[in-house]
């Protein structure tokens, strides 16, 4: 009996451990109706050194996340499967990504918290807006690149540590490097701990030379 | 030792002709990128797999078109998948030969549809050509690069 106790105690030690792996490994739940993007964006994260679990639609992301269905949360434990970030498509069947966004940050538990990114092949500036304002903490422009799973993966590493300094540092660095036409990336890099204030967030560059574009 | 440098040769050269006549761009070279030793035959995945949804999706078009009541809604969300596959493994002219007909959909255009797919479907053999050609000439190289190891 105390054997099977302590194989118990052992056991439950390591999930604890895997679940605070957040340290080097961030596991990102990927979310696309098409094979081929599924397959790069896999691509993108595994090289990346991400842990990754794509699926090819909102409802199975829910249900990934345990929040289909029965509503009942389970909290991150033996159930629970902890996720750093969820990268969306877009326009997608059934419910798109931005009903994903919204129901992500209706929950009230730890699964608001997760940052969410969503991708579109489509520069629509009124869909960016309504994504960021929904919460979502970056709009990228398809196809994806290394470059811009590597600045994600940077920032929400980041977001771990609740360092003010560095993320004016980031915010900074952000503007310097905007690039151009092709890959643009609005960008508002909010800290995960700041107060809900898209509306009001500094535009980077980028930003406003796409919307000065379209003037 | 010289056939394998004249491979190379062969392979960089086509290689090059492939952007500069704007069959790929520069998320090809992204997908390149994508590959290793732990994952050598990526391209040529991702790639297998773009061909087979194409080719999926070519038929649907085609059927769709041949309806008496044509669906512009359904056909549109065709094409954006094909403009969005086709994107994000570099093929640029088929990219952008779906965005006319994305519009003629809109425009419920019929003449303009049947146009634009059969613009598609010339851009899509000919990538899909060039790029077979390509995946044939890394192999040869390869083997090359093989039988070189073998001679002791």
């Amino acid at each position: 009996m105390a054997a099977a106790g302590e194989i118990f105690r052992s056991n439950l030690t390591e999930l604890l451990e895997e679940s605070h792996s957040g340290d080097n490994e961030l596991h990102v739940l990927a979310v696309d109706d098409s094979l081929v993007d599924r397959k790069v964006i896999e691509r993108l994260l595994k090289i990346s050194s991400c842990k990754v679990t794509v699926v090819e639609s909102a409802r199975r992301a829910l249900q990934f996340l345990g929040l289909d269905g029965d509503g009942e949360n389970s909290d991150i434990g033996f159930d629970g499967v902890k996720v750093n970030l969820i990268m969306t498509d877009y326009s997608m069947p059934g419910m798109t990504g931005y009903e994903l966004l919204k129901k992500i940050k209706q929950e009230s538990s730890v699964f608001r918290e997760i940052p969410v990114v969503i991708m579109s092949s489509e520069n629509v500036l009124t869909r960016i807006d309504r994504c960021l304002e929904e919460g979502a903490e970056d709009f990228l422009l398809k196809p994806v690149k290394l470059s811009d799973v590597r600045r994600l993966k940077e920032f929400i590493m980041r977001g771990e540590v609740k360092d003010g300094e560095k993320n004016s540092l980031k915010r900074r660095r952000s503007s310097d490097d905007c690039s151009p036409s092709l890959s643009t990336t609005f960008s508002p890099m909010r800290h995960l701990c700041d107060p809900p204030s898209s509306l009001f967030s500094p535009l980077s560059p980028s930003t406003l030379s796409s919307k000065k574009s379209r003037l | 030792m010289d056939g394998k440098v004249q491979l190379q040769k062969q392979l960089f050269d086509y290689t090059a002709s492939l952007f500069q006549e704007g069959f790929l761009d520069n998320q090809f070279n992204q997908l390149e990128q994508l590959q290793d030793e732990s994952n050598p035959d990526f391209v040529v995945e991702v790639v297998t797999l773009f061909f087979d949804d194409a080719e999926r999706i070519l038929n649907e078009l085609t059927t769709s078109l041949g309806q008496e009541k044509i669906d512009f809604k359904r056909l549109d969300a065709h094409v954006h998948q094909l403009k969005g596959s086709s994107s994000s493994i570099g093929a640029q002219r088929v990219h952008e030969a779906c965005i006319p007909f994305r519009n003629f959909c809109t425009e419920q255009n019929v003449e303009g549809c049947l146009k634009s797919l059969q613009q598609v479907k010339h851009e899509y053999s000919l990538v899909k050509s060039k790029l077979e050609t390509l995946f044939k000439m890394e192999e040869e190289l390869l083997a090359s690069s093989l039988a070189d190891l073998k001679v002791v």
